[in-house]
């Protein structure tokens, strides 16, 4: 500590007023959200070694479920297996980012700084929509990796780039859910190890009872009923739809309104657990 | 002083962990522009009556104004006008130091430009240039405490909590840390500090408040609280053991009080009112009577002392039981 510097300091009274309006309100809980997305990806610039991990994971499911397993399973109509799995895979690496997410929460929750957070007139709110707000800048790296991955072993979209993008607005709008849940998820457990322990018995009957790997009508008929209503089904079979992939069919219900369900399970998911994961943020250490 | 001009007022304040009481009645006020020392042992609450004044913690009972705002009601003004600097470092150490102040700062709704300023200052003020490109991971303990500190200063606060500030500093930056206090207070903050170290209390506060089992059991300028806390004591060692009846004779003469005797280390030591006359007196009157003296001490009270006086034999026990 050197000599004191003459400065004019910012008072803490000036230039912060508290919010008063709604629309302050919500104004800087965006701010803050996107301020606190800036430091969750600054995290992830300063340890190089998670972002080699976070893109070994998808190359890696893309390789081993397209010419491993892809070489013996069939697929309802004609096509390739491949190009019927790709939609799959991405939803499926959405779902594994939900382990990231909680562990994040869960380490910053369990540090000090939070306390520095919760003394700061900020949006209350911001630690966990910037932890969204990260994740979902992180997925859309991941899907990007995949697409040039599922380029490169022959999947293609079929339907023109609207279309396309549509499907992975869907995905993401999957992942926003997931990351939810995962902020939830990481809230609740007593310490971030835990984590790895929950999401894996968690996300892998998910992804076994949906339609990732098989079209639920090559399934029996009740495991099929379950894969057709998985949130995950959803997505993948709306996804497989606008990018133009096979895999379409089932005479379900579910299977009918794929698009609807890819929209209604998420965003029911979001309205359900965010405002739960901000209450259970908000009693946290008291 | 009424309770709305004051900087910090607490109530009655009480809060508690299960069947323990970490603050029971807790009552405080600290006038504007003033530093008010919160004085303890372990376990007293002090932590706790920080974080309930911050608004990190929420109270069973009572109530509590920060900067002219009810803690429990307007909890986001109360967070405006504050500084926080806790026991335990609340950094992001995987961020730089320097990206640690700029994040604190925007999150205050700095202007950028204002903030990245701002943190160089902060950061050539504590002693952090060198290190401000480094994640703060890295960071010695005192290192972490400084940033920690310039963390808690990116605006001017109207109040500034400081939770056992020095603890972990060597000299020199505890030096630094008392001016920046000092500046600060010259500029018109309030600081409400927790403390272990009588010393500091001395060096920075107006007042002083001993806080033992989640209450104030003595409040005072540290001089007051001294002048309570039990006299100084003189401790003396004689050479040879067989000559400690004689001295203890004399000793008790001469300061009138209670003789402690140590055969073991040949130690006597007696309560002093009057210091420097009453040594004087005693080293001549030893000497007359031919009494080898090894080593002679005069000292204050220590904070041992203090405490053990201020709080009772209750000192050190960690909060009190809630009646079933
Ligand atoms: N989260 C908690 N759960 C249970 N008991 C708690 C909790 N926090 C504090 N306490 C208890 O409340 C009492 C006061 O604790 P506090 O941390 O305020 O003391 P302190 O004066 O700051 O002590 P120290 O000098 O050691 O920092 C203690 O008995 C402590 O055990
Ligand atoms: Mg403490």
């Amino acid at each position: 500590m050197s000599t004191t510097v003459e400065t004019r300091v910012p008072s803490g009274r000036a230039e912060q007023a508290p919010p008063s309006g709604p629309l302050t309100r919500l104004r800087w809980a965006v701010v803050d959200g996107w301020v606190m997305t800036g430091r969750n990806m600054r995290h992830v610039i300063r340890s190089p070694e998670e972002i080699v991990l976070y893109f070994s994971l998808p190359i890696m499911f893309v390789l081993v479920f397209g010419y491993v397993f892809g070489s013996g399973m069939a697929v309802p109509g004609d096509g390739s297996y491949r190009e019927f799995l790709l939609p799959g895979v991405f939803v499926m690496t959405m779902l594994y980012g939900l382990g990231a997410t909680a562990s994040q929460i869960a380490v910053d929750a369990g540090r000090g700084v939070v306390d520095r957070f919760r003394s700061l007139p900020m949006a209350r709110s911001a630690l966990l929509t910037g932890r969204a707000g990260a994740d979902l800048l992180r997925a859309l790296l991941e899907l990007s990796v995949l697409v040039v991955c599922g380029l490169l072993v022959g999947w293609r979209w079929r339907n023109g780039l609207g279309d396309a993008a549509a499907a992975v607005g869907l995905i993401l709008l999957l992942r926003l859910a997931l990351t939810w849940l995962g902020i939830l998820l990481g809230l609740l457990v007593p310490n971030p190890d835990t984590v790895s322990v929950i999401v894996f018995p968690l996300a892998f009957p998910l992804t076994a009872l949906s339609n990732v790997f098989v079209a639920p009508e090559l399934l029996p008929e009740w495991l099929g009923a379950i894969a057709a209503w998985n949130p995950l089904s959803a997505t993948v079979a709306a996804a497989r739809d606008l990018f133009g992939n096979p895999g379409l069919g089932g005479g379900s219900w579910a299977a009918e309104h794929a698009l609807l369900l890819a929209v209604g399970w998420p965003v029911l998911l979001i309205a359900v657990i965010a405002p739960l994961a901000v209450r259970r943020y908000q009693r946290l250490s008291r | 002083m009424t309770d709305e001009t004051s900087a910090v007022v607490a109530r009655g304040v009480r809060k508690t962990y299960g069947r323990t009481a970490a603050l029971d009645g807790f009552d405080l006020t600290v006038p504007p522009g003033t530093v008010c020392g919160l004085l303890g042992p372990n376990g007293a609450g002090k932590t706790t009556a920080v974080r309930v004044l911050a608004t990190l913690l929420r109270f069973d009972a009572g109530h509590a104004r920060v900067a002219g705002h009810d803690v429990t009601r307007h909890p986001e003004r109360v967070r405006a006008a504050i500084g926080l600097t806790g026991q335990y470092a609340a950094v992001d150490e995987t961020l730089s130091g320097r990206q640690n102040l700029v994040l604190f700062g925007r999150l205050r709704h700095l202007p950028s430009r204002t903030v990245r300023r701002r943190a160089d200052e902060l950061l050539d003020q504590f002693g952090l240039t060198d290190a401000a490109g480094r994640s703060a991971g890295t960071y010695s303990g005192g290192m972490r405490r400084r940033l920690d500190l310039a963390a808690s200063l990116i605006t001017r606060p109207q109040v500034l909590f400081l939770d056992e500030p020095t603890t972990g500093l060597d000299p020199r930056s505890r030096n630094g840390l008392w001016d920046a206090v000092r500046t600060l207070v010259a500029d018109g903050t309030t600081v409400l500090l927790t403390t272990q170290y009588l010393e500091e209390a001395d060096q920075l506060a107006d007042r002083v408040s001993v806080v033992d089992a989640g209450r104030v059991v003595a409040e005072g300028t540290s001089a007051e609280l001294k002048a309570r806390s039990g006299a100084d004591r003189i401790e003396l060692v004689v050479r040879h053991a067989g000559q400690l009846p004689t001295a203890a004779a004399l000793v008790e003469r001469i300061t009138g009080g209670t003789v402690r005797v140590d055969r073991e280390i040949r130690q006597l030591s007696a309560p002093v009112a009057d210091r420097i006359t009453a040594l004087a007196e005693l080293l001549r009157a030893l000497q007359d009577a031919g009494i080898a003296v090894e080593d002679v001490v005069l000292r204050r009270p220590t904070l041992d002392e203090a405490f053990l006086h201020l709080t009772g034999d209750r000192s050190g026990r960690a909060g009190t039981e809630v009646a079933a």
